[in-house]
């Protein structure tokens, strides 16, 4: 009996020294995937890496030096559209508790700020795929050795999506002065209350009028309004022919919503999240139409040759067209995958020596990481032509049609670029009925 | 003269709506003196019934939002004999109780319907326009509705039986008891009334909002601070201070645009601010009074 008790010792012991000593049981990656799981942006988050994940592991993995790795992800809701304390803790559990060997995620610019200083504490690849604050990429031009761990994965800062949406409605305020002859553009400006929007207002104020529009207003409403009609009507009462709207959060879809079921005679373009997803049809009982907004995915549409494959299969695999934060796909098959790969190893330091020099393509374009004019590193992905562009796309008829861009010439002299699979911009049927006369 | 019109129009419609949310409240502190922070969590539940009524069963909305006042009122009762019956002497627990029951509502409704944004379609779809103001017919509906309230809650109070037991027990509970009435039960019915009442303007407003799960924080922080600013328990108060903040609302979006964020804000500083001047609220001392 007490030789069948030292050999369960034994065994046991054995057993756990196994278990201890050999963390890599199975050899994974952990990937931490951060963002507001309850909403539709962290399903986003969640359904791409999902995606990223099973066909890197149903071919065997990452080689990593001589080993496959497949890949483990790791979710953790991050509540951050209420609560940016609960974003910090989501994040450091991942790191303490789950330890992870990277993230990917984050969305709200608030929140994203604070999880960005634990990941860099702890030199942590931070991927971020959200938020568009230039202040993220900032504090890697500005204090390197700390922040070099953060990548900003999509959308491209708030400075460039604010020229992409002045470009965008610059081709809509062509197309309605050519339609229904209206001599001088007036354009009300909508931005919800939130950090990112700030810098994208202050744009509004120098560059719209510089195109030859003149802003009739600036309204800021919170970002939860449930009631825009106040707002529409004195939006009305300016003459606006365009409401250029700033928007992620719910606020978008009251105000699509009531603007078209008051039929107000204005185009609704700039930025609304909640139109850019599937559901914002019947979100808006089909009264947001002919609203425009810019874009990253739309189905039948390719900024490259990636961008089919990816975009087909989100569909196939869970019936809606991907949103931006469902580039966590991106983040692990275009951006970490590879690298992974070269560096042969999981080491943060060298993993950002390979990325940060990279050129890779991903499924919305191609990217390349900015340096400021110092020639710092600032991780910050490269606008225009040839890189990242965004779409703009429009809600016709229940469905979402790319129209931009569209034989788009981004500088004097340059070859004019069109992505496959654009239709022509739509003015709303109340727009020519006061206007074409 | 435009820019008062929309003003007047935009401060009714607004008023309207935290009139229907803040006289259910008031009724239920002014009778059995609870402080219900779960009020606006039934108009919650009563709006997420609506939806899937009408957009998940397929049947008409107004089959939606029967079925929701009356569900959301018998869910008021069954949570106030089992959550808050027990403890309603300890005023302080029963605020804690209601806070708990309102969270617990959010999560089982994040739970079955995730938190995408979702909405229901109008009643009445379309609108109308007045004096070059456009008005949905919805927010004509809600508007009626909060006045035809008020008026049936006034007849009700004042020319049946059950509305004087309602009175005698906001008077005074021990004599109340003591002249024979159920004081426990007539809280019940109350808090199933004034619970009616949130599910009625959780029917009337939800095709103008946004559904998500989290939809019952905003109107419980303006619906409060309504119900403080016309003295606590008068509903003639709740009224009354519903529209101040609509108007004051009204007024920060059309006279400050570039603020229009700040007009719960500002509303709710002209509540301090006549707090100052009348700590009672506006209807305070009638209220203490009556009582």
């Amino acid at each position: 009996m007490k030789k069948l008790n030292v050999l369960c010792s034994i065994v046991l012991v054995s057993f756990l020294v196994v278990t201890i000593s050999v963390p890599a049981w199975g050899a994974r990656i952990k990937i931490g995937v951060i963002g507001p799981m309850k909403y539709v942006q962290g399903k986003g988050h969640w359904n791409g890496a999902k995606m990223a994940r099973d066909e890197i592991n149903a071919k065997g993995g990452i080689k990593v030096g001589d080993e496959m790795m497949k890949i483990k992800l790791v979710k953790a809701d991050s509540n951050e559209i209420l609560n940016v304390t609960d974003a910090a803790n989501a994040m450091e559990r991942l790191i303490t508790r789950s330890k992870v060997d990277f993230v990917i995620g984050g969305f709200r610019t608030e929140a994203v700020l604070a999880m960005q200083d634990i990941a860099m504490e702890n030199k942590m690849i931070f991927i971020g795929v959200g938020a568009a604050t230039n202040e993220l990429c900032d504090r890697v031009g500005r204090d390197y050795d700390t922040y070099k761990y953060w990548f900003r994965g999509s959308p491209f800062n708030s400075s460039l999506l604010a020229k992409t949406a002045f470009v965008q409605v610059g081709t809509v305020a062509a197309i309605l002065q050519k339609n229904l002859n209206i001599p001088k553009i007036k354009i009300a400006v909508v931005g919800e209350k939130a950090m990112w929007v700030e810098g994208m207002i202050r744009a509004c104020k120098v560059f719209l009028p510089k195109m030859g529009m003149e802003v009739v207003g600036i309204w800021r409403p919170s970002p939860v309004a449930t009631d825009v009609t106040a707002e529409l009507s004195a939006i009305q009462r300016s003459g606006a022919h365009i409401i250029f709207t700033i928007f992620s959060s719910s606020v978008g879809i009251p105000f699509a919503r009531q603007a078209g079921e008051l039929k107000i005679p204005a185009v609704l373009t700039g930025i609304n999240v909640e139109a850019q997803k599937d559901g914002f049809w019947e979100a808006t009982q089909g009264m947001g139409n002919y609203l425009m907004t810019m874009n990253t995915y739309a189905r039948g549409v390719e900024s490259n040759e990636l961008t089919k494959a990816f975009v087909d299969g989100y569909v196939a695999k869970y019936g809606e067209t991907p949103t931006y934060t469902s580039d966590t796909y991106s983040a692990i098959v275009n951006t970490l995958a590879p690298v992974i790969e070269e560096a042969g190893t999981l080491d943060a330091d060298k993993i950002v020596a390979i990325l940060e020099n990279r050129v890779y393509k991903s499924t919305s374009g191609t990217i390349k990481y900015m340096k400021d004019a110092k020639g710092n590193h600032l991780h910050e992905l490269t606008w225009g032509p040839g890189y990242l562009t965004s779409l703009a796309v429009q809600w016709q008829d229940g469905e979402l049609k790319a129209f931009w861009p569209n034989n788009w010439v981004a500088a004097k002299g340059a070859p004019p670029i069109t992505y496959k699979g654009m239709v022509p911009y739509k003015i709303p049927p109340w727009m020519i009925e006061k206007y074409k006369k | 003269m435009n820019l008062v019109i929309d003003i007047v129009i935009s401060g009714l419609i607004s008023g309207s709506v935290y009139a229907l949310l803040a006289i259910g409240f008031s009724l239920i502190f002014g009778v059995a003196r609870i402080v219900n922070i779960a009020h606006t969590a039934f108009y919650m539940v009563a709006a997420y019934c609506i939806y899937y009524v009408s957009l998940k069963m397929g049947l008409h909305p107004v089959w939606g939002m029967l079925l929701a006042i009356v569900l959301v009122s018998l869910l008021g009762m069954l949570c106030y004999q089992l959550f808050i019956n027990p403890i309603r002497e300890h005023e302080g627990a029963v605020l804690i109780a209601t806070i708990a029951l309102a969270i617990a509502f959010q999560e089982i409704v994040s739970i079955k319907f995730t938190g995408t944004y979702l909405s229901v379609p109008s009643l009445i779809k379309g609108y109308f326009t007045i004096l070059g103001v456009k008005v949905f017919y919805q927010q004509l509906l809600t508007f009626c509705a909060a006045v035809l309230v008020m008026a049936v809650l006034w007849v009700f109070l004042m020319r049946t039986r059950l509305g004087l037991a309602i009175r005698s027990t906001a008077q005074d509970r021990e004599v109340a008891n003591l002249m024979g009435i159920n004081e426990a039960r007539v809280a019940m019915f109350v808090m199933g009334i004034s619970v009616g009442l949130a599910a009625f303007a959780g029917a009337v407003v939800v095709p103008l909002t946004v559904l998500e799960p989290h939809m019952w924080m905003p109107p419980l922080i303006m619906m409060m601070a309504v119900v403080v600013l016309g003295g606590l328990g008068s509903l003639k108060g709740s009224f009354t201070g519903a529209y101040i903040m609509g108007f004051a609302q009204a007024l920060v979006v059309f006279l400050a645009p570039m603020g229009a964020y700040l007009k719960g804000s500002v509303a709710l500083s002209i509540m301090i601010v006549v707090l100052l001047i009348r700590p009672e609220g506006l209807f305070g001392v009638a209220f203490e009074e009556e009582r």
